[in-house]
């Protein structure tokens, strides 16, 4: 019914047949099951399905699949095998996570500010990490990301 | 595989499913235990040694720890209990939820529903307690709230390890040939000292099982514990830093449709008439069916993927009956005014002093204030959502819920079948908060799993239907009354709580049949049980329903009164002319209140309290004893161009013991941002019968921008054992307000305060 789409996601090839409005969102967990990036509000306004296209934070609910330009990664994209992103160490040195919901795309978007900003103040982290988390985690997060942008620079 | 591969796995092999008979283990607090629902559940090679202990042939150690893990950090805590006794490590046990069973019972939950505060030790209190404990058993009342698992789980957890290592030892002995002085124990291996050979748990599991388990306990002393009073990493935070599919929203089955639900405005608005024909024009719609339940009416989309289903709602077009004379908080609000004006329905606590003593205050001396909160929306990070399969005569629910044993009940009862054919998989939850008590969610989805049948369907919630169908946090008005001596004594205090009962709207959509007995606690929780040596105290409620269905919202009724008591106390403070905090020391004098005193006195001295600060900057005060936790907090805020910022909150808090130190302080801290989340601007109001917000964009709650600084400490001077996930919560509210007044003498009573300042 649909015509094709191809998408790059954490590096392979994935072609689905999808209403090109389809938030890519809801086209990674129910098309292709791809589970990390969270459903919390379809508005951009929470950020729990954060994902990174061409390393820049994206909140993937509002952008429609057909309109995808790059190549995507997702939670389950930044680390290799075993071993996980200093972003995701960090979140475990400090206990980040309570219940975890949010914590995908808070870590996407923390990978991405390290990217374009491998040593932000206060103010940076406060500015661009705008992800809600209803258990309050944000000390611990900015502690988490403060201690990964040390690893990273190191 | 995924853990939530393998529960899947398991719920087709029949997890869950009772059975009857079982290894009896007598470490339960009544005669008669519940069957092992392990027994049932267990695989080839695994051994039950009780309800929450299984080894595997392969030493794989499996503990159940029977509550909602929604980031409270229950399983690893839970899990330590057992562990320590079990001398295991945890990093070498698989934690799991396990099946809902009555067996997993919460004795703790109901006892703070006993009309005695918490510091009451009187027999008569320790019975109503007591009493609580049958109640909870005899309804197998498997639930996650009220603070209450640690508590519920502290003794009879490590029960559970040591009668497994008892049953260990005495297999090992046997197995060695000789004597338990002789072995040794550490990591789940049991050694010969004289042989040196040794024996894993899995080794020795089957012979251990078919010993009698101990009739007596001997649980370690608290000295010598090796993992408990020592923090714990989550033993799932690995799956919380890599997008883990834990939660219920990652549910995936073979061949499993997708859906949604669009419910009516409120539960008792029902379905009266819709067209579907725009809905089915959607692509990837396939059916619309309807529902009508108790816990509401309204239809369900079932379509192919969750946006489709979502599309498809949107474009339902639907007409309701709306039989309710409410529709806008305006009438809402005279309706509290009006209870207010009535007799109370009943009154707690007090000193009984003559109704006289409470109309007699002499004008000079008199304080009073009214206080304002909103109704609230719990909001958690995951929307409500459930996956159901009806497959023959069983109901398969998996779910993030915080009460799988009532998920059985609905299902069962509108069915009209036997609960045991309802098998709940219970999920890691991403947030509670005590929306995920109630059914409706799971209730819905087998409704829509009977037109899918024999296929799955994951029925998932936008978040404007979530925010919109929730069970809130009762609206109320405190009507608080004073006397203040000349000599800055708050001689008399009497409170009045206008608010619905979250009793009297739970019990018909939960426990349809029983009516509720008794008064309804919650309303004056944080208000009738709060330390406090004053010569007159009554504490009043008048209900009124205003026919919105409320629930239990972290911490209940004390986000209410917490508010309302803890204000006042500052306004009282004020008028006596004295220093909040040494007001609230003079009226701790009584023994019993040593864990209050030594907490304020903490909270001061790790905020400077009391010493000069910019004229911009204010520091508030307040205490609040919520289940069992004895919780004090210094709040300090910067106020410039009438705008807000909070800068820090200091936390003490007092729970007699402390199991996890970094678990409980991340409750604590959570509490305390959850509670602040409210003065920034939550509120869910109603105009023409249709609740006004929808999303983040209009119920929106602390950004990393707006949280403080906190910096909490833990003491143990409380007699009995108090939660962590609430008490947090209560006294943010008064803290916040006590310091907005601090710095600019605007006393705010209403909530959210943002009504009345702004907020950067």
């Amino acid at each position: 019914m649909f015509s094709k789409i191809s998408l790059t996601v954490n590096g392979q090839k994935q072609e689905i047949e999808a209403d090109p409005e389809m938030p890519l969102l809801w086209a990674l967990r129910d098309l292709l099951d791809v589970k990390g990036p969270k459903f919390g509000c379809g508005i951009a306004a929470c950020g729990a399905c954060t994902v990174m296209i061409n390393g820049e934070a994206v909140r993937s609910c509002s952008l429609p699949v057909g309109e995808i330009q790059g190549e995507i990664t997702t939670i389950e994209g930044i680390s290799q095998g075993n071993e996980l992103h200093a972003v995701q160490e960090a979140w475990m040195k400090h206990s980040v996570p309570q219940c975890g919901y949010c914590q995908s795309g808070q870590i996407m978007a923390a990978v991405a500010l390290l990217e374009e900003n491998p040593a932000p103040s206060d103010e940076d982290i406060n500015d661009a990490m705008t992800n809600l988390c209803r258990c309050g985690t944000y000390p611990k997060i900015k502690a988490a990301i403060k201690d990964a942008a040390q690893t990273l620079g190191a | 595989m995924s853990r939530l591969g393998k529960y899947t796995r398991r719920a087709f092999l029949g997890l869950g499913v009772a059975a009857a008979g079982g290894l009896a283990v007598g470490y339960y607090f009544y005669q008669k235990p519940y069957a092992n629902p392990l027994d049932a559940k267990k695989a080839e090679g695994e051994t039950p040694f009780n309800p929450y202990v299984m080894i595997d042939r392969d030493n794989t150690i499996t503990i159940i720890t029977p509550r909602a893990e929604m980031g409270q950090g229950v399983h690893t805590t839970l899990a330590a209990l057992v562990a320590e006794e079990l001398e295991v490590s945890l990093d070498q046990v698989v934690v799991e939820h396990g099946p809902s069973s009555s067996a997993y019972f919460n004795s703790a939950m109901l006892e703070e529903a006993t009309p005695f505060p918490f510091y009451d030790e009187s027999v008569l209190a320790e019975l109503a307690r007591g009493s609580m404990k049958v109640v909870s058993k005899f309804l197998g009342l498997n639930m996650t709230g009220g603070s209450s698992s640690a508590t519920d789980g502290f003794v009879k957890m490590r029960e559970a390890g040591y009668a497994a290592k008892f049953v260990l030892l005495k297999a090992a002995a046997r197995h060695f040939g000789t004597s338990e002085s002789n072995l040794t124990l550490a990591n789940g291996t049991i050694t010969d000292k004289a042989s040196g050979k040794s024996a894993t748990y899995g080794d020795l599991a089957q012979e251990a099982a078919s010993i009698s388990p101990p009739t007596e306990m001997k649980l370690k002393k608290a000295a010598d514990w090796k993992i408990l009073g020592k923090s714990q990493n989550r033993v799932e935070l690995r799956d919380k830093v890599t997008g883990g599919r834990i939660f219920g929203i990652d549910v995936q089955l073979p061949d499993m449709a997708y859906g949604t639900v669009r419910m009516a405005p409120r539960n008792g608005v029902t379905l009266k008439s819709y067209d579907k024909t725009a809905a089915l024009a959607v692509p990837g719609v396939k059916d619309i069916v309807e529902i009508r339940t108790l816990s509401g009416d309204g239809l369900g989309i079932i379509a192919t993927n969750t946006w489709a289903a979502f599309k498809g709602a949107e474009a339902l077009e639907i007409e309701w009956d709306d039989p309710f004379s409410l529709q806008n908080t305006d009438q809402m609000w005279s309706a509290l005014e009006n209870a207010l004006s009535q007799e109370p329905a009943f009154e707690l606590g007090g000193t009984g002093s003559d109704a006289e003593v409470f109309s007699s205050i002499p004008e000079s001396e008199a304080i009073s204030a009214q206080y304002r909160v909103p109704f609230l929306a719990h909001a958690t990070m995951e929307p409500m959502n459930a996956t159901a399969q009806i497959d023959g005569d069983t109901v398969r629910i998996w779910t993030g819920t915080q009460a799988p044993g009532l998920v059985q009940s609905a299902i069962a009862r509108h069915f009209e079948m036997d609960s045991a054919d309802v098998d709940v998989t219970t999920t890691r939850l991403g947030g509670g908060f005590g929306r995920r008590l109630e059914v409706d969610f799971s209730l819905y989805a087998a409704v829509l799993a009977k037109a899918t049948a024999p296929h799955p369907i994951k029925v998932t919630w936008t978040r404007e239907e979530d925010t919109q169908h929730d069970t809130y946090r009762p609206m109320a008005l405190g009507d608080f009354k004073g006397q203040v001596t000349s000599e800055g004594t708050l001689k008399t205090f009497d409170m009045h709580v206008a608010s619905p009962s979250i009793i009297a709207s739970v019990m018909p959509r939960t426990f349809p049949g029983i009516s509720p007995a008794g008064p309804d606690n919650t309303v004056l929780d944080g208000a009738f049980n709060q330390p406090l040596d004053v010569e007159n105290i009554r504490c009043q409620a008048h209900l009124t329903d205003l026919q919105v269905p409320i629930g239990f919202w972290r911490s209940v009724g004390n986000s209410v009164n917490g508010f309302f008591h803890e204000s006042f106390m500052d306004e009282a403070a004020h008028k006596a002319g004295k220093d909040p905090l040494e007001f609230r020391l003079t009226h701790l004098k009584r023994d019993e209140f040593l864990p209050a005193r030594e907490i304020l006195k903490k909270v001061a001295e790790m905020s400077g309290w009391g010493t000069p600060l910019p004229a911009s900057k204010g520091r508030g005060i307040a205490h609040v004893l919520s289940f069992g936790t004895w919780t004090a907090q210094v709040i300090q805020v910067d106020v410039t161009d009438d705008t807000v910022i909070i800068e820090e909150v200091w936390a003490a808090a007092d729970p007699g013991i402390v199991l996890d130190p970094r678990m409980f302080k991340d409750q604590i801290m959570s509490g305390i941002n959850f509670g602040l989340s409210q003065a920034l601007g939550q509120e869910i109001t109603w105009a023409d019968g249709q609740i006004e917000q929808a999303n983040f964009d209009t119920f929106d709650a602390m950004r990393m921008y707006q949280a403080p600084k906190i910096t909490i400490e833990l003491l143990e001077n409380s007699p009995r054992m108090g939660g962590a996930g609430e008490p947090g919560t209560p006294p943010s509210t008064p803290a916040l307000a006590n310091a907005i007044f601090a710095a600019t003498g605007k006393r705010i009573r209403e909530m959210p305060l943002s009504k009345h300042i702004d907020f950067a």
